[in-house]
């Protein structure tokens, strides 16, 4: 596999001015007026992706998502280390930024295009899809001014995927326009993918990640603390989070409750399709508390099968060992691996108190012919 | 499947695609590649620009021949007809400076916030950034074009000959000035994301410039002697404009010595260089020029760096 993009021990530091003299009469009035501190936005994260894959850059905000990828694109210039790209990219980094109001929508195109560093002939080539992907026609003559910001939104995206790039970067995009709009936004890059065209999906939306990428990369503090399969950093990601947490927990309550350990009755995880599991939840905890607890399904895929709760009824930890039944009578499962993860959170759902990600593996076994995730048991006869 | 034979041409593609790279420093020679590169981009910036400034206005880009008209006409009134400095033709004199003082100055005036102006486009798409000052030297060149043409119109209603043997002068004089209005225009841009007060100084200083290039008097006529007499006549060149527009007043003014048409006097107007002499100072400028525009690559190149902490 051809790499094609290779990051090797890239670090950014930031001045971050505590009083800004940007004039002049101020600098030399006040030479010395105004620290300035240093931070490291990146601390020497190195990586490569290869050709064809699709890489998800996770990390809450401030862990330095956006800066790797600004540099990835070229946009920032990393203090210490180098970036090697091979082939053309396109950045949906804030879509239409590179657009001048005064300019009529197909002015715009053949400005963008030439930013993204295209001929004025290849983007003769694929204007009229370009067009059409926007579902603008009517206003491409009409100065972007104009346009509202759906359409300024749309036009900006329709240059970017249609110019054929090697790279595509996507920077929480997803999350504009409307639903329809999305949808049509994730099916593009699912044919992206299938085109063989590196992706690198920016985003703090874990499921997007599962649903998109084969592999994640996550980010804590400008350190790149995992790099692997989906689920393995999104499982990091998530204790991270919970570490984050924790420190801004003004009551203290993290750590105090720890999931410990899930047995089942006959101390296998196998369990056959139709039939149920009970699980047999450990749960400690050093004080009192009252709150929900979480159970989710995922395939090894990394799709959400299922995702419920203790639905309304509380549960109750007393200080000491505490036992929480989990029961999933009958799945309905395809044969495959699920994951099973645990967690405690407040009454209100506001806060995890407790997460074990992949707490238990379920092994799921079918003898049927069916495809996909669930058994639905369709019959189908001829009348 | 399908997508194996999709991917199969694009990964080949892609293994013998030119790697980019993205690091602290660039080397010179792959900042000027790149620039080369991207000038396709350069040309829709210089149209785009040009579009804009122009775009609700009934006149268009007549606007870019009236602004300099009426200069060229106030000029004449106060030198030529109240202050009868007896140059005569003083019209073509006049035009043949202000027709280079106006490139420089536009480029210059326009490229030093343009960097702070566009900061949303600068934070958000990648492109070499001094591609942005280059532009407005573009639209300023194209200005230079459409009075330049003006001008060959009114030597041709004038029935006012150019020197032509001096002509071949144009180009090496022209790309010299468009070179050193490149390197100041890239390092203005620059020092203004750190030191905002430049847009309002570099004003300040093109109006003291002006009055230091011999556009509206003859050098010649007024402070060479003095100069001379100190051995201060290569102060005076030092200004890079000076040597280009005494060049265009050279080729299309023609005479250096007149009689005055006030007193009858004879009035040395431009330096008497032979046409090789010309030649030799305008090469040796345009190498000057090339060396400062590379000078400005470095000196960008380093001040980019943290122009996004600054925007």
């Amino acid at each position: 596999m051809t790499t094609v993009i290779e990051v090797r021990g890239v670090s950014k530091q930031f001045k971050i001015h505590h009083e800004r003299h940007q004039s002049l009469k101020e600098r030399v009035l006040h030479p010395r007026a105004g620290s300035t501190e240093l931070f490291n936005a990146l601390r020497d994260v190195s990586f490569d992706v290869g050709a064809g894959e699709t890489v998800g850059i996770v990390g809450h905000n401030g862990s330095g998502k956006s800066t790797l990828l600004k540099c990835i694109c070229g946009v920032l210039k990393p203090s210490a280390g180098q970036i090697r790209l091979r082939g053309s990219l396109a950045a949906l980094l804030e879509l239409g930024a590179g657009f001048q109001p005064e300019l009529s929508g197909r002015d715009n195109v053949y400005l963008y295009g030439a930013m993204l560093g295209l001929s004025r002939r290849t983007v003769d080539a694929v204007f009229d899809e370009i067009v059409e992907f926007s579902e603008i026609a009517p206003f491409i003559d009409t100065q972007v001014k104009f346009y509202s910001s759906g359409m300024y939104v749309r036009l900006a995206f329709a240059v970017a995927v249609n110019v054929d790039p090697d790279i595509l970067v996507v920077d929480e995009v997803l999350a504009v326009g409307d639903e329809r709009f999305q949808a049509k936004c994730v099916d593009r890059i699912q044919r992206f993918q299938r085109e063989g065209r590196t992706i690198l999906l920016v985003t703090h939306n874990a499921d997007q990640v599962r649903a998109l990428c084969d592999r994640a990369i996550v980010l804590d503090g400008g350190d790149l603390v995992a790099d692997g399969p989906t689920n393995e950093s999104l499982r990091v990601f998530r204790e991270r989070l919970l570490d984050e947490a924790a420190e801004h927990d003004p009551e203290r309550l993290l750590g105090t409750i720890q999931i410990e350990s899930v047995t089942t009755p006959s101390g296998s995880f196998e369990v056959r399709n139709g039939a149920g599991i009970h699980l047999d939840v450990m749960v400690t905890s050093q004080a009192a508390f009252s709150g929900n607890f979480v159970v989710e399904v995922f395939t090894r895929a990394g799709l959400l099968v299922s995702r419920s709760d203790a639905q309304g009824a509380p549960i109750n930890l007393a200080p000491g060992t505490n036992r929480v039944a989990v029961d999933l009578p009958a799945l309905p499962l395809l044969d495959g691996v699920y994951d099973v993860n645990l967690g405690v959170v407040d009454a209100l759902g506001h806060t995890v108190v407790a997460w074990r990600e992949g707490a238990a593996s379920l092994q799921v076994i079918y003898d049927g012919r069916e495809g996909g995730i669930v058994a639905l048991g369709a019959a189908v006869t001829q009348l | 499947m399908d997508e194996a034979s999709l991917a199969g041409p694009r990964e080949r593609a892609l293994a013998e695609a030119p790697v980019r790279v993205v690091s602290a420093r660039i080397g010179l020679g792959r900042r000027l590649a790149g620039l080369w590169s991207r000038r396709e981009l350069l040309w829709g910036l210089v149209f785009s620009d040009i579009r804009i400034k122009y775009k609700n206005s009934a006149l268009g880009i007549f606007w870019s021949m009236l602004s300099p008209a009426f200069t060229l006409a106030v000029y004449y009134m106060v030198f030529s007809l109240f202050l009868k400095n007896g140059i005569p033709n003083f019209v073509v004199y006049l035009f043949a400076g202000l027709v280079v003082w106006n490139m420089f100055l536009t480029a210059v005036s326009t490229a030093t916030a343009v960097i702070v102006d566009r900061a949303a486009l600068v934070k958000k798409v990648s492109f070499p950034r001094e591609i942005l000052a280059l532009s407005n030297v573009g639209a300023a060149i194209v200005y230079f074009v459409v009075q330049l043409v003006v001008l060959v119109v009114f030597l041709l209603v004038l029935r006012h000959a150019p020197a032509w043997g001096f002509l071949w002068l144009l180009p090496v004089s022209f790309l010299a000035l468009a070179a050193f209005s490149a390197a100041l225009s890239i390092v203005m841009s620059a020092v203004n994301v750190y030191f905002r007060d430049m847009k309002h100084l570099i004003e300040v200083v093109l109006q003291l410039w002006f009055w230091l290039t011999p556009v509206v008097y003859s050098y010649e006529n007024s402070i060479a002697p003095h100069l001379a007499a100190h051995g201060l006549t290569v102060l005076y060149f030092l200004n890079p404009v000076t040597l280009v527009v005494v060049t265009f007043q050279r080729v299309f003014y023609v005479t250096p010595v007149v009689h005055s048409t006030v007193t009858g006097q004879v009035l040395s107007i431009l330096p008497t260089w032979s046409f090789d002499r010309f030649l030799l100072l305008n090469l040796a400028l345009l190498a000057i020029s090339l060396a400062a525009f590379v000078v400005a690559e470095v000196v960008f190149g380093r001040l980019e760096g943290n122009f996004e902490s600054e925007l």
